[in-house]
């Protein structure tokens, strides 16, 4: 079969090898979860500028209407996850911990919460700018977790080339199995959407890249592509973490690295989360807005693990109800998965664009936050996806050296967490380099 | 750091059973100095606290297994508070010094004792009796009538030509500083260590295979006169240097490729002092001597950033 590239060699050197822990939800159909009374789309899901609401408070919504339109070029539309009544418009939780603006709906428990239309948006007449008006409009944004808007990604730069188009179905977070369910049951609108996208995007070559351990998401798509007779090829990768990283998706498939400090573009290449995909094919497919994604709700502290399609907006506490609540020593919730999710302090704030799962840990699972000095033992070192020194770093951190940090390339780093996993002295690694970044970040901003 | 005191008990039970009473007066008394130092020197919580990682347990079993069975018990105090003084604290604490603590104690011992230093004892099997010169009173002549002295295999080799049985050097039946006589069991306890991922295996290796190679080529060029590669590997303080003190993962480099760099120096001037030089043995200089190259190490070995040319 030649539509399948089964080589070991495919990967990128360093990354770590955490337990996987997918067994949980991996094999669960995505399910959905009934309408909750409530729910809160926050303006700014995505990197760029906040949309702009376009309705006022006690006004009556549909679900899959525009409730706040783009605000600049890199921002997008927000929509109704449901019907029902806008009841206010205010500061809310964030999975960022940060209090953003908010349009809080009211659902109608009497509606039955379709969609209207559901007519195919005929895309194969449309031109490059009506495209990527369509991308902004539906809301579409990368869906693995950066956020960002997926038309800026698709307008490609004056003098810039796309030659390869990668669909990213790495995951290779520990736990998380969305993007798994989504490539198993969602395999024809996953093809379908890098159809809709070459169409625009005359790349040479498109690739699936897919990590060895999902080997029914790697048959699904296989089938889907001889079903619809495309020249895609679907790439088996080693699974190591963070192989669903960007730029290391890009040195596993293409054998090239992207120059620091520009992006995937540069080498010719456009990177896209299998989900996002998915959504784009919806969106052209039956005019459904980006209103709802596939969460893995997991962890050994969840009762009833699963996969759930949820509307975009639903706060975290309804699908930890719907998944038979907490185990007794819960103690962790985190958006996102165990290397880089975000740990939460409230179950009010709601499943954004971005969010790709809910993992709750007990006690036990938890790193007791001890730190010992740096011992210099070069763990880091050696895991290191970007080839940095996390250990020098770290040390200058402590310092607050920040322009020599930014001397050996802390700005690289993208916080993959992979330094801060194998630290013996259990030292925030990653935190400081966080930290690091946005000081030296500000710091560039105000000179 | 505690998997390396485990590694290290065997070795210490043969410290026991080659030099009885003496190695673990020995071991004591520089464990408990390092501990008053680490101590003395810190304030508030981190006083004790500092105790807890194990180094200074550490430094002080080290630096005991690295000096003659008899060695008077005052001067093992002295070695030990400087090592973690002058080769740790004033540095900044752990994991800033630029050499092996240990080591730096026992360079201290060597400047300061050359006599006492190179004064070695035959292993006799009394087990319970303490030597003479162990309990020797500070800046006095120990008593020496009990003790059996005896040159090294490298003194012997050094200065008189005469090498030492290979089953001897490898079993430990020879003499030589506490913890170094036994080579199968440092070499255990090396395989242990890498089994275990507590240290970098390149080193060792990287050590070892220069040492065998640099020396090799000295034996077959005048076998008479040259020890053997399996000499050199066995005897002296090389596999218990190569294995616990070059290991060090704050005096050695970040990367395999330094790794690599760091071994063979310390190798290649194992050889040449131990050849050349005016001493029987050279390991100590070797590793102290890499140690201050590391940080150049680190700058000619850093890996290239992805993404960078």
């Amino acid at each position: 079969m030649s539509d399948v590239h089964q080589t070991e060699r495919l990967t990128f050197r360093h990354g770590v090898h955490p337990e996987e822990f997918k067994e949980f939800t991996a094999n669960l159909a995505v399910e959905r979860m009934p309408f909750v009374d409530e729910y809160v789309v926050p303006l700014s899901q995505h990197a760029g500028a906040p949309s702009i609401p376009v309705v006022l408070k006690g006004q009556r919504v549909k679900r899959g209407e525009i409730i706040a339109k783009a605000a600049t070029f890199v921002s997008v539309a927000q929509h109704a996850p449901v019907s029902g009544t806008v009841e206010s418009i205010d500061l809310a939780e964030h999975p960022n911990g940060l209090l953003v603006n908010a349009i809080r709906i009211k659902a109608d428990p009497y509606s039955a919460q379709t969609v209207d239309g559901k007519k195919p948006i005929p895309w194969a007449d449309m031109d490059f700018k009506t495209f990527i008006t369509a991308v902004q409009t539906a809301g579409l944004v990368g869906l693995g977790g950066a956020g960002f808007p997926a038309h800026v990604k698709f307008s490609i730069p004056e003098g810039k080339t796309c030659k390869y188009i990668i669909a990213n179905g790495c995951e290779c977070e520990p736990f998380l199995t969305s993007d798994h369910r989504i490539m198993v049951e969602y395999a024809s609108d996953l093809i379908e959407g890098l159809k809709i996208l070459r169409h625009f995007i005359p790349a040479e070559k498109v690739y699936i890249g897919i990590e060895k351990n999902k080997p029914d998401a790697i048959k699904a798509l296989s089938d889907e592509i001889r079903r619809q007779g495309v020249d895609f090829e679907v790439v088996s990768l080693k699974v190591k973490y963070p192989q669903g990283a960007e730029k290391m998706l890009i040195k596993a498939v293409l054998k090239k690295e992207v120059p620091t400090g520009k992006l995937p573009i540069d080498v010719e290449t456009l990177v896209s989360n299998v989900g996002t995909l998915v959504a784009m094919a919806q969106y052209f497919n039956q005019s459904v807005p980006l209103i709802e994604r596939v969460v893995t709700v997991t962890g050994t502290a969840i009762k009833r693990p699963a996969n759930l399609m949820v509307p975009v907006g639903t706060q975290i506490k309804h699908l930890i109800d719907w998944c038979g609540g907490l185990t007794e020593g819960a103690v962790r919730i985190l958006l996102g998965g165990p290397m880089m999710g975000i740990a939460q302090k409230t179950l009010d704030v709601p499943v954004t664009k971005g969010i790709s799962g809910v993992l709750v840990l007990t006690e036990d699972e938890v790193r007791d936050i001890t730190t010992y000095k740096c011992i210099k033992c070069s763990r880091c070192v050696e895991v290191c996806p970007m080839y940095l020194n996390p250990s020098l770093m770290g040390l200058m951190a402590r310092k607050e050296l920040y322009d020599e940090m930014e001397e050996l390339h802390v700005m690289d780093c993208f916080e993959c967490a992979s330094c801060s996993f194998v630290c013996p002295s259990g030292i925030p690694l990653v935190q400081s380099f966080r930290v690091a970044k946005s000081i030296l970040r500000e710091r560039k901003a105000r000179s | 750091m505690f998997q390396v005191v485990y590694a290290l008990l065997p070795i210490l039970g043969a410290a026991f059973y080659f030099f009885g009473l003496a190695s673990l007066l020995m071991c004591t008394t520089a464990v408990l100095s390092c501990f008053l130092a680490e101590s003395l020197f810190r304030s508030g919580p981190e006083r004790f606290g500092s105790l807890k990682d194990g180094s200074a347990l550490l430094t002080g079993l080290l630096l005991a297994l690295t000096l003659p069975p008899g060695f008077p018990l005052w001067m093992v105090f002295l070695g030990g508070f400087a090592a973690i003084a002058i080769g740790k604290v004033i540095w900044g604490g752990i994991g800033q010094n630029l050499f092996n603590p240990a080591l730096v104690g026992r360079a201290f011992l060597q400047a300061a004792f050359p006599t006492a230093i190179t004064t070695w004892s035959q292993p006799d099997g009394r087990f319970l009796a303490a030597r003479g010169t162990n309990l020797a009173l500070p800046f006095f002549q120990g008593e020496t009538l009990d003790a059996v002295t005896s040159a090294t295999p490298l003194a012997k080799m050094k200065f008189q030509h005469e090498p030492t049985a290979i089953l001897d050097l490898f079993f430990g039946n020879t003499s030589g500083s506490l913890g170094e006589t036994s080579a199968i069991l440092i070499l255990l306890a090396g395989i242990y260590l890498a089994a275990r991922k507590v240290f970098n295996w390149h080193i060792p290796v990287s050590i070892l295979a220069t040492v065998a190679i640099f020396s090799g080529i000295f034996f077959y060029v005048n076998p008479e006169f040259y020890p053997s590669p399996l000499h050199m590997l066995f005897s002296g303080g090389l596999l218990l240097g190569a294995v616990f003190m070059a290991t060090d993962p704050v005096t050695s480099p970040f990367t395999i490729k330094g790794c690599w760099l760091f071994g063979f120096g310390i190798g290649f001037l194992v050889v040449l002092i131990r050849i050349f030089g005016g001493l029987p043995e050279g390991v100590m200089y070797a590793i102290l001597l890499m140690n201050s190259a590391v940080p150049l190490i680190n700058r000619a070995t850093r890996y290239r950033v992805y993404g960078t040319k």
